[in-house]
């Protein structure tokens, strides 16, 4: 018997670039990541789908737009499973799942009310590790406290 | 060959085991000769944004028994700080005066971010509660000169091991040379895993104890920090554990002889007086080291030695 497709169809796009398996919790966090608020190229925004994975998903598709790794692999630190795929003429040229990025700069607030980047107009800066349990950890360069990730909170 | 010119000190850990034994060295110097005219027509900015008794007056000291030069402020109340000024702001004009700025600063990570964007090199005095780096070079230079060496070690470190920055750059520092750390503290102040897993990360042992004497038979360094009463939020916590981790000069009997008593200073109760007599006491020869360790870094930030 044919399994009959129950899945939300969001709209093909012809070029630009598909961020697939979000959470659905965090769709939103990606969307603020990637700064999609302020682009003029059309979005499309998923969340809720039905998915055998993650039970529920999100996804985003952005029409027209390439991202460079180290922007996209900024999701990784909400949605380390997301898969990045790139679309040219409706065809995918790219798959493959997001990266941690070794440093993240800019987009993540200090956890510690002392830190200068929370007293002094300095722009935060972390270097990525993974403690001896495999979990993701952010160390700031300025006071050197550590960030697990469910502390981290966005700029 | 080991050079530091034009380097900033922001963290212990800006130096490998190399440049840290240089730095020992060219202070071992100085204890031998410390009136050296080395640094005469150089100016050292001294900036400090909370107050200090000890670093602030050694590094004075240090300045001159080299011949130099100091200007800066050990109070912010007396500087355009209280006009809003920016910590960017007074570093590059303070840059603009001086060969090598010494920073203290209540905000952590406040000397790593001078350190970027000052022209001339940074000497971190203390960064609130992050790194104190030269409190760290001056606890190891006392280490090798009270035993002969900085390697495989037996140290226990006393107190407050929570909050203690101290305490934490020097374990990061002697991971280096292959000590054996015995973590000596109430439940509420134990050793931070990051910590901990400096020490694994090292290959290297460490042990937990909250009883004190535990410990006595086995240190080669006792390293005594205060307990805070401020850092326990249940005050009767505090009280149960504050006479705990006191050192007396009775339990000094029975340690080995080459033991050793460090202390950062100040001290408030958590070594009683009569241990000051004690051959075994070393903590006012360890704040008198901090001269010879300054002296030696800004000689060699500065490519003097």
């Amino acid at each position: 018997m044919k399994n009959k497709r129950t899945e939300l169809k969001v709209s093909a796009i012809r070029n630009g670039t598909v961020i697939d398996h979000i959470p659905s919790d965090v769709v939103y966090q990606v969307f603020g990541i990637l700064s999609l608020d302020e682009t003029s190229n059309q979005v499309y925004l998923g969340t809720n789908l039905d998915s055998k994975k993650l039970g529920k998903k999100g996804i985003i598709k952005i029409s027209g737009k390439y991202f460079k790794d180290d922007e996209i692999n900024k999701v990784s630190l909400v949605a380390p499973n997301a898969t990045l795929i790139e679309i040219k003429d409706y065809e995918v040229s790219r798959k493959e799942k997001v990266q941690l990025p070794e440093i993240v700069n800019k987009i993540v607030k200090c956890i510690n009310p002392k830190c200068v980047t929370n007293n002094q107009n300095v722009p935060t800066s972390f270097q990525v590790k993974q403690d001896h349990k495999g979990n993701m950890k952010l160390f700031c360069k300025y006071c050197e406290k550590t960030i697990g990730k469910q502390n981290i909170e966005f700029i | 060959m080991i050079n530091l010119k034009g380097r900033s000190l922001v963290s212990i850990t800006d130096y490998n085991k190399e440049e840290i034994l240089r730095i020992l060295d060219i202070a071992e110097e100085f204890e031998v000769n410390q009136r050296q005219n080395i640094l005469n027509g150089h100016v050292i900015g001294s900036l400090f944004f909370e107050p200090s008794t000890r670093t602030r007056l050694s590094f004075e000291s240090a300045v001159q028994y080299l011949g130099g030069s100091i200007i800066g402020f050990a109070s912010p109340d007396v500087s355009s700080v209280t006009k809003g000024e920016s910590l960017k702001d007074t570093i590059l004009t303070v840059s603009n005066y001086s060969d090598l700025i010494v920073m203290r600063n209540p905000l952590d990570g406040s000397a790593r971010y001078a350190s970027e964007v000052s022209p001339v090199p940074i000497l971190n005095a203390g960064d609130g509660a992050n790194q104190h780096p030269t409190q760290c070079l001056l606890d190891l230079y006392s280490i090798r000169k009270t035993q002969g060496s900085l390697d495989n070690i037996h140290i226990a470190m006393v107190g407050d091991l929570k909050y203690g920055r101290t305490v934490h750059s020097l374990v990061q520092a002697l991971s280096l040379f292959g000590a054996t750390f015995h973590f000596v503290s109430p439940d509420s102040l134990k050793m931070p895993s990051s910590v901990k897993t400096w020490v694994k990360n090292a290959n290297l042992e460490y042990y937990q104890y909250n009883d004190f004497m535990e410990v006595m038979p086995i240190a080669d360094i006792l390293y005594m920090t205060r307990i805070q009463g401020e850092r326990f939020p249940d005050p009767l916590e505090y009280e149960k554990v504050k006479n705990a981790y006191i050192l007396e000069n009775s339990m000094l009997e029975n340690t080995k002889d080459n033991l050793k008593v460090l202390h950062p200073l100040p001290r408030v109760n958590e070594i009683t007086e009569d241990v000051d007599d004690n051959p075994k006491a070393y903590y006012f020869q360890q704040a008198r080291n901090g001269v010879f360790v300054r002296q030696a870094l800004i000689a060699a930030i500065l490519g003097l030695k």
